[in-house]
């Protein structure tokens, strides 16, 4: 226990210092902690309709008919709305959610439509949207609306799936939506000349990202002008304004999407879903202004699910211990449909596979399958965490078969500076703007591995390993990870000097709970050389720039922070320009200084003084198609009882290079959080649906999350020894790395610690019953 | 039918229904919305309110039961403009991210230290178990608890710091 912490630098400091990189207190904590945040469900408008989604209860169903007319009978009830409403006011059909990652055109006949026409494909989704004065009578009217399905055999798993038997979408011969494909190098040539050859099978479970403020969306109508103000928006207002715009069929210019506050995305929410479009679409039909807020069962079935995967995976080694090459095959359960960004935990399992590792032969194919079950989308880490834990798992195997110190292994194969750029295997369907190729920035993998493994003791550690004389197992566990980050193509800012001589600074950016105007505060007061307390911060909504691509990829720092810096040189340039008028010098000689512009013979004037005379704006924007790729390790102490297959976590230690940490207190709560959001993604969570696609996981009391008892101790150290060189602040996307290595990391100690037994585990959750029966059923091959 | 209570200090009434749940009441009739309604089933913890110094889950809890009785909000922990000991310490701590779980966090610790101010780390994992936070990991917020002891008469805390940053050189 080291000592107290100096207190936090607040954000009217005026050192001279700057703010980047030192730990400045969150700008939005004095709402937030003062219950004034406003969410989605805060919001309260005069007239307000309220909506409730009828939902299906069965995963796979033929429509025939909806009688809604004893609900339209009860009082209070404004419309039942159901899919033949939307394709009558559509132009005959019912407009689908378009793909807004991966684009690829093969997915046509797999996209979402926003309300049942004729055919459901999982439970929750939705077929009418009553409006009603209450919530209380909308509920009600749900009961009396009869609706007349027939039935048909669920597709639950994605071996059905994939036999074809059963095809979900007309007009196709398979349920097998694209298969990418990672090659790099010769792949056959490699595990020709293998002198091992390590082949396992994985499997991951379905997990849930659940945020703890479920979705809600809020639609203004402003009869004046036939408009629609969206409130609740989140992540990408931009994407989200232009896809109901055009379902709706009216033009971008006649919505706005605004952003408020956001409990928590995880790559889920403030995705477009259909509720984004059908609860606009009702605000139209009425011409009223309407509220819907998800219930936590509707939030678990309809917000997007993710990584159930299962991959056969060989690779293949030198007797030294160098990892000449991997290939296989994984398959990848999508649910229903693709959605907005379904497909990028498929595509990146096959690319990323590989991770921090010097690995030349790759050839990896992925399936994407589509099965009666909620439709899948990103979860932090998407395709990262499961490749992580697939490729350690075969790493430390492959050392052992070897008779190799996989810590060894590791050290001979990871990328080091000399290694830089390190291109991965190329990716294949790929749809523009992504290339489908991609190489590292910076760094040294193998340093900072070191830096993990001392830090953590593990020479020491190695020798407490095995039975205690509690009866449980100690074992030790490391991994390594990278972490992609700031997606292009762009973000925009516009900072302004508003009447009262104050600096507004409007970003593309969104918040989703993780800081952001701290962080872009803090870049924005360096930049300009003003303290963080003399701009007023607005961020994504649509009604504030033209163009704005929000938070995703961990993007919105190294892209939003970029383009300020771009706004910020040419708003100084105006401002000397501006001031050299009144100041009767050249702009050149004109001096700017906190928020005063300064001549050489002394005048002055202060940014309130200019700001009477004339106003100022400008646009910066940072294009760039390259990714930044933070890295870092882990490693893990476990004490696991194979009475009961309980594990208790002992210590933790994690460690990730971000390049330039904007605000070191944020990335180590970003770390420290995601490594136990991931935490629950091994050992306690799953979305579990049966064999008729009901699922049976509806509340937080049987999709379990980790408690504040589950994992006290964790720590996480950040580096900066790295800068990106691809961006002018040298940060390196970063929040996701903490849960891409959690499940390789743990893996990995657990079956060093029962490694007596011949545990292997490759399949999640490890939560006790599922390890306990894993190693009674090691101990019965074993006798 | 109409309910009378105190909340944060001042005197309310509300009309309601007989089903209608305190943590509607408070954030639709009386536009408290500092309470936030996570799961609507007891889980999450997210709507904790304090009722006459016992924290309490509002969303299990019928806004006709507390007539009479005495509640804080998140919105009444801190005096004026300033923030409370309990909500300094969060920020101190980085114990927020999102916000959504914050509330209720508040509001189960204040109850806690208030009858118990020298709760040790175990037992404030253990009150704050009932609570559920995606975003933190819940090692801040513990921190922050444990920080904030000592403005309810408890020990001082001399638990690590907040940001652990590597010294890595950069290059
Ligand atoms: S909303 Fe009351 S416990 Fe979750
Ligand atoms: S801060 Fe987001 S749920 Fe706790």
């Amino acid at each position: 226990m080291g000592e107290r912490a100096p207190d936090l630098l607040p954000e009217s400091a005026a050192d001279g210092r700057p703010f980047v990189g030192r730990p400045v207190q969150r700008v939005e904590d004095l709402r937030l902690l003062r219950g004034r945040g406003r969410y989605a469900d805060d919001v309260a408008l005069p007239g307000m309709l309220h909506a409730a989604m009828l939902r299906s209860s069965v995963a796979h169903a033929r429509l025939r008919g909806i009688d809604a007319s004893a609900a339209l009978a009860l009082p209070g009830v404004h419309a039942v709305i159901t899919g033949a409403d939307v394709a009558r006011a559509c132009g005959g059909a019912v407009p689908r959610v378009p793909l807004r990652l991966q684009p690829l055109e093969c997915m046509e006949p797999y996209r979402q439509p926003a309300i049942v026409a004729d055919r459901v494909r999982h439970v929750g989704e939705v077929l009418a949207v009553v409006v009603a004065d209450s919530l209380a009578i909308a509920e009600d009217a749900l009961e009396r609306i009869e609706v007349d399905l027939e039935t048909l055999p669920a597709v639950a798993d994605w071996r059905s799936a994939d036999s074809g038997d059963c095809l979900l979408f007309d007009g196709t011969q398979t349920n097998r939506g694209v298969t990418f494909r990672a090659t790099r190098g010769d792949a056959a040539a490699a595990f020709a000349s293998a002198a091992h050859v390590q082949r396992e099978r994985f499997s991951m479970q379905r997990q849930a990202p659940v945020t703890m403020e479920a979705r809600g969306v809020v639609a203004e109508w402003l009869a004046d002008g036939e408009r629609i103000v969206v409130h609740g928006a989140a992540k990408v207002p931009f994407f989200n304004r232009r896809a109901c715009a055009s379902m709706l069929g009216i033009d971008a210019s006649k919505m706005d999407f605004l952003e408020g506050d956001t409990g928590g995305s995880f790559g889920a929410r403030g995705e477009f879903y259909v509720e984004d479009f059908l609860v606009p679409f009702a605000a139209r039909h009425l011409g009223r202004t309407i509220k819907w807020i998800s219930d936590r069962r509707e939030d678990l079935m309809t917000m997007a699910q993710s990584r159930e995967s299962e991959a056969e995976l060989e690779m293949a080694f030198a007797a030294d211990g160098t990892i000449l090459g991997v290939r296989g095959t994984a398959w990848c359960d999508l649910g229903a449909y693709p959605r907005t960004n379904g497909l990028i935990q498929p595509r990146n399992i096959p690319q990323f596979l590989t991770g921090p590792y010097r690995i030349a032969a790759v050839d990896i194919a992925s399936h994407v399958l589509f099965t009666n079950k909620g439709p899948a989308g990103t979860y932090r880490a998407p395709g990262r965490f499961e490749t992580a834990l697939f490729c350690e798992r075969l790493l430390e195997r492959g050392a052992q078969a070897l008779g190799l110190d996989p810590v060894q292994v590791r050290r001979r194969n990871l990328l080091t500076a000399a290694d830089m750029p390190w291109h991965f295997a190329d990716c294949s369907p790929s749809a523009p703007p992504s290339s489908g190729q991609t190489e590292t920035d910076s760094g040294d993998y193998l340093e900072l591995y070191e830096r993990c493994l001392a830090e953590f003791d593990w020479v020491a550690r190695q020798a407490r390993q095995g039975r205690q004389p509690d009866g449980r197992y100690h074992g030790i566990g490391s991994a390594c990870f990278i972490e992609g980050g700031a997606a292009g193509p762009r973000e925009n800012a516009r900072i302004e000097l508003a009447g009262d001589g104050r600096i507004r600074l409007i970003v593309g950016s969104t918040s989703v709970g993780q800081g952001l105007e701290t962080s872009l505060g803090q870049i924005a007061a360096d930049a300009l050389g003003v303290p963080m307390s003399a701009i007023d911060m607005l961020h994504g909504s649509t009604n504030l720039l033209a163009e704005g691509f929000g938070s995703y990829h961990s993007r919105s720092t190294v892209m939003g922070g970029s383009a300020i810096v771009d706004a910020a040189g040419k708003f100084k340039a105006a401002l000397r320009e501006l001031a050299a008028t009144y100041l009767e010098c050249l702009p050149e000689q004109v001096e700017l200084a906190g928020t005063e512009a300064r001549s050489p013979r002394g005048r002055a004037m202060s940014f309130a003084e200019l700001a009477r005379h004339e106003s100022i704006g400008v646009d910066g924007s940072f294009a760039n198609h390259h990714h930044t790729y933070a890295y870092g390790a882990a490693c893990a102490h476990v004490a696991v009882d194979p009475r009961t297959g309980h594990v208790e976590l002992l210590d933790y230690l994690v460690v990730e290079d971000v390049g330039r940490a904007i605000n070191p207190l944020l990335v180590h709560g970003q770390l420290i959080g995601g490594t136990v959001q991931g935490m629950g993604g091994v050992c306690l969570e799953q979305m579990v649906y049966d064999g008729d696609g009901q699922m049976l996981t509806g509340t937080l009391a049987d999709y379990l999350l980790p408690t504040s008892t589950d994992y006290p101790r964790i720590r996480g150290l950040t580096f900066e020894a790295y800068p990106s060189p691809i961006n002018p602040i040298g940060a390196k996307g970063a929040g996701e790395g903490g849960t891409i290595v959690v499940g390789a990391v743990m893996v990995n100690a657990i079956a060093a610690a029962l490694r007596e037994f011949g545990v292997n585990p490759v399949s999640l959750p490890l939560s006790p019953s599922r390890l306990w029966e894993t190693i009674e059923a090691a101990r019965s091959t074993v006798k | 039918m109409k309910v009378r209570f105190t909340v944060n200090d001042k005197p309310v009434s509300a009309e309601v229904e007989p089903r209608t749940t305190l943590s509607l009441c408070l954030r639709d009739h009386l536009r408290l919305t500092g309470t936030h309604v996570g799961c609507e089933h007891g889980v999450c913890g997210a709507c904790t309110v304090i009722i006459d110094g016992e924290a309490v889950r509002s969303c299990l809890t019928l806004a006709v039961q507390v007539e009479g009785r005495s509640i804080t909000t998140v919105e009444g922990l801190a005096h004026g403009e300033d923030l409370s000991p309990l909500q300094a310490s969060f920020r101190r701590h980085n114990a927020l991210q999102c916000g959504f779980c914050t509330p209720g966090m508040l509001t189960t610790a204040h109850a806690l230290l208030t009858e118990e101010p020298h709760a040790d780390e175990a037992r404030v994992r253990e009150v704050l178990s009932g609570n559920l936070c995606r975003c933190t990991g819940y090692i801040p917020i513990v921190h922050a608890v444990l920080d904030a002891r000592v403005a309810y008469g408890g020990p001082a805390w001399t638990g690590e710091a907040h940001a652990h940053h590597g010294d890595g050189e950069q290059r």
